[in-house]
């Protein structure tokens, strides 16, 4: 039986809360910076799923998102490429509904019980904008999860699953819309959620035989708190089958959302509870995992979800969200000349450098120099180097800028010299920072994001963050 | 190797009021230098027998003088090397004279940078991956600061009062000076307290961003003799392109080893044993306060760290052992980029022929032009020094 060798999560470090002003709701909700897509979020819940990890082990790759960046070029192949991932791979995107992280999730537990993949990584995420003030915009939230799929050394094992699929038009976004649409309320509830999901849910429990009473945990999905509540009564589930929701804290992440609740959820129930996973969007999803007890180590720290969740920014307010999502706009502020498109052969060209943060250490001499170079910048040794990793290496800042004219939208701008651990010396920007914290000697990471998109080109690249958890400090000796 | 020192002669220079010129375009700049300096050396258009174009982004190639200047189809090299541009044109056309080519050259510097519709530099790049952060001049030399404040435990509060006695040292200087972009004196508090623009760099950390052109003409010592005394003899033209900063994880943002390189080739070239007390004046490249700071140990003014402390004592003042940019500097009189290397030998030149107003130094037979193109890492450095006959 396949199951789940490791699982990671993503939270950005933003949100909007009580105290961010401009913003109506109470609650708080976590928000991607401005930097941040559905595909930068995939590879920061890939990179905290795979620490550790043997990453030319895995032979698939899928990336689920109702919200990808391109209407035609695939997701997933700039993930398994910032991801290091191998060439030979089978990656695909399953997109379009708020179900596609389950539907992934089961297309990879599948490939692996066939055989046809050794291991297969799964990652989730979706950064969904509702209309200014509206429910949606209140109550969603930006994340991401990530699942890595085998046959060998389990966390949890994949007991089985149970889908139903139906038309249902309650929420939807046309091609072109920026906002997601809803049709009335109860309507919605009523018909959709409140009638599919559990129809589901008793489905499983038929096709397995297995008593609700048997279920430790529920990651179960809903819009809202109050939607959320409702469908745990429709359910007949008591309070400790459910897995928190976060809402108040993290909000509805859309496809990744059942499956960061079910990455909490494994690291928090003990060795040979059944935990279930219930999505929905055209029907609903419902895959049902045992732990085996092999806990990860990100568990020992609480969990990379419950730590990327404390791990925050509340953002003092609501413009500059709106900044950030283009609902204001600051494009005629710009000081500098609009930028031309890149260029993609150069693109292409620097793959290795630019998605898999290759840089070169000199056979001859040893030295680490980023961008790779052809002779060594030591010992000019020409042509003799080997590629190495830098982006799940951390490092030190070794001097800074923070510029105030460079743009509008995070200004200023802080331009960092990082050192790495091992060598490797890259110039990027510094991203999810407060300025208070910027210092020379800041410890940082690596996180893939977005530069811009222009001429229809996402350009992602590494910058350097923060580094953000203690857990990854506290290892390193004298960190 | 013969080296270059008193090998040419300047017999002429010209040098256009810089600022928003929004009155000239970049042939009109041109034309007013070459005039100027036609007219100091007492020559016409038709004695020039080869010419070097210098600029960073108004031309693509030397065409655009001859037409200015109705050049009577000679021999025009356009040449960029960033803000090294314009002393690299004069290197290359002292080059041919020295060669025994041409018996008077031109060489010419231009930029015309008020014309994009934005206050910074606006140049366009070549098609790239554009993955390296955008690092406008202002946030590439605010690491520098950054880091030399972090290296030499300066507090915040000293290393900007620093910089500000730089920056209003020369917009002094350029308040002397007509031809300078900016005319007025400005307050170390008004520095300090200006709008940030790449932290620790304020506004009046930074240098102008203007229109303008210079000119000179080159000749051998032996015919500028037959057209005036106080010609004035090259000593030295050295050029350093450095290769290995940007990417090394152990150099220190706090000393540019191009400027270091170029110096030493220079004072080589013209047997110069100790600089603080052989030049009588220096035009380095203050694109920013910080880099005049860091400038003045590189070029062997003062030691390592020592800079902040020379600064405080108004050591490079006009009333100073060395004063430095003598007419404003990039800060003050303003930096179009292609022409800022001919405007400080302009300096240079007047200094030394005693014809520099009320900046004149009492003593000029030595001095020094430095120009720093690219960035931190990765710089093109000219160093150039001049004296009397």
């Amino acid at each position: 039986m396949p199951g789940i060798v490791a699982h990671g999560a993503y939270v950005p470090r933003f949100r909007l809360g009580a105290e961010t002003v401009g913003w109506p709701g109470s609650q708080e909700r976590a928000v991607a910076n401005f930097d941040e897509d559905s595909v930068t979020m995939a590879v920061a819940a890939g990179q905290d799923c795979l620490q550790n990890r043997d990453r030319n082990a895995i032979d698939a790759l899928f990336f689920a998102s109702s919200t990808v960046p391109y209407a035609e070029k695939q997701g997933a192949a700039i993930i398994s490429a910032a991801l290091d991932l191998r060439r030979d791979i089978f990656a695909a995107d399953v997109t379009d509904v708020l179900r596609a992280g389950t539907t992934a999730l089961r297309s990879a537990l599948d490939a692996v019980a066939a055989g046809s993949a050794k291991q297969a990584l799964v990652v989730v995420a979706d950064s969904r904008q509702g209309a200014p003030r509206s429910d949606t915009e209140r109550n969603s939230g930006d994340g991401a999860a990530a699942f890595l799929v085998g046959q060998d050394d389990l966390a949890a094992e994949f007991v089985g699953s149970f889908t139903l699929t139906e038309n249902m038009l309650d929420n939807w976004r046309s091609s072109g819309d920026p906002f997601v649409r809803s049709w009335e309320d109860r309507f919605a509830s009523e018909e959709g959620l409140e009638r599919i999901v559990p129809d589901a849910v008793d489905g499983f429990l038929a096709k397995y035989q297995v008593s609700l009473a048997d279920v430790a945990r529920v990651a179960l999905y809903a819009p809202d708190a109050r939607r959320h509540a409702r469908l745990v009564r429709r359910l007949d589930l008591n309070p400790q089958q459910v897995q928190d929701p976060l809402f108040g804290r993290l909000g509805n992440t859309g496809a990744p959302f059942p499956l960061m609740l079910l990455s909490a959820a494994l690291d928090d129930v003990p060795p040979g509870a059944l935990v279930l996973a219930v999505s929905y969007g055209d029907g609903s999803d419902v895959l049902a995992f045992r732990t085996t007890g092999l806990l990860q180590p990100a568990a020992a720290a609480g969990g990379s979800l419950s730590a990327s969740l404390a791990s925050r920014i509340v953002l003092p307010t609501y413009e500059t969200y709106a900044k950030w999502r283009d609902v204001w706009l600051t494009g005629d502020a710009a000081r500098r000349p609009s930028p031309s498109s890149p260029s993609v052969s150069a693109m292409w060209r620097e793959s290795n450098k630019n998605l898999r943060l290759y840089a070169g250490r000199c056979n001859a001499c040893g030295y680490v120099q980023y961008p790779p170079q052809r002779v060594c910048v030591n010992c000019q040794a020409k042509d003799d180097s080997v590629s190495v990793r830098l982006s799940d290496r951390s490092g030190e800042v070794f001097t800074y800028s923070m510029d105030y004219i460079a743009g509008a939208v995070d200004t200023p701008l802080v331009v960092s010299v990082v050192d790495f651990h091992g060598g490797g010396r890259l110039i990027c920007m510094l991203t999810d920072r407060k300025l208070d914290e910027v210092c020379v000697g800041m410890p940082v990471e690596m996180s893939f994001r977005k530069l811009r998109v222009v001429n229809g080109i996402h350009n992602y690249y590494w910058k350097a963050a923060p580094r953000r958890f203690a857990v990854e400090a506290a290892v390193r000796p004298g960190g | 190797m013969n080296g270059i020192k008193d090998r040419v002669a300047i017999i002429g220079m010209g040098c256009t009021k810089f600022g928003e010129r929004w009155d000239a375009s970049a042939a009109d700049l041109m034309v007013e230098a070459a005039y100027e300096a036609y007219s100091d050396a007492g020559i016409e258009a038709k004695d020039v027998q080869a010419a070097w174009l210098g600029t960073v982004s108004s031309f693509r190639t030397g065409q655009p003088l001859a037409e200015a200047l109705k050049l009577d189809y000679i021999p025009i090299t356009r040449v960029e090397n960033a803000c090294a541009t314009a002393t690299d044109a004069f290197r290359n056309a002292a080059y041919a004279v020295a060669a025994g080519i041409y018996d008077i050259v031109l060489a010419v510097g231009v930029e015309k940078l008020k014309d994009s519709g934005f206050s910074g530099l606006a140049v366009p790049e070549a098609p790239g991956s554009d993955v390296t952060p955008p690092t406008p001049p202002p946030s590439q030399f605010a690491m520098a600061a950054t880091r030399y404040f972090h290296q030499y435990g300066i507090p915040y509060e000293d290393g900007k009062l620093t910089l500000a006695q730089i920056a209003a040292k020369n917009h002094h200087n350029g308040t002397l000076n007509p031809r300078a972009h900016f005319q007025q004196e400005i307050s170390t508090e008004q520095v300090v307290n200006a709008p940030m623009i790449a932290w620790p760099l304020g506004l009046f950390d930074c240098c102008g961003v203007s229109d303008g052109a210079a000119a000179a003409i080159i000749t051998t010592p032996a015919i500028a003799r037959t057209f005036r005394q106080d010609y004035v003899l090259v000593k030295a033209l050295a050029l350093s392109v450095g290769a290995f900063g940007a990417i090394r994880s152990d150099w220190d943002f706090t000393h540019f080893p191009e400027s270091v390189r170029a110096s030493q080739a220079a004072y080589q070239e013209a047997g110069i044993a100790s600089p603080r007390d052989e030049l009588d004046l220096a035009m380095v490249h203050d694109c920013f306060t910080i880099t005049e700071l860091i400038i003045y140990e590189d070029l062997g003014f003062t030691q390592r760290g020592g800079a902040s402390q020379d600064v405080a004592n108004g050591s490079f003042s006009l009333e100073g052992d060395l004063p430095v940019n003598t007419d404003g500097g990039l800060k003050c009189f303003g930096h179009p980029i292609g022409a800022s290397g001919i405007r400080m030998i302009y300096e240079v030149y007047k200094q030394l022929q005693g014809k520099a107003g009320a900046r004149q130094l009492p003593r000029a037979d030595l001095g020094l032009t430095h120009n720093l193109g690219g960035r931190p890492g990765s710089f093109t450095c000219s160093v150039a020094l001049f004296g009397n006959p």
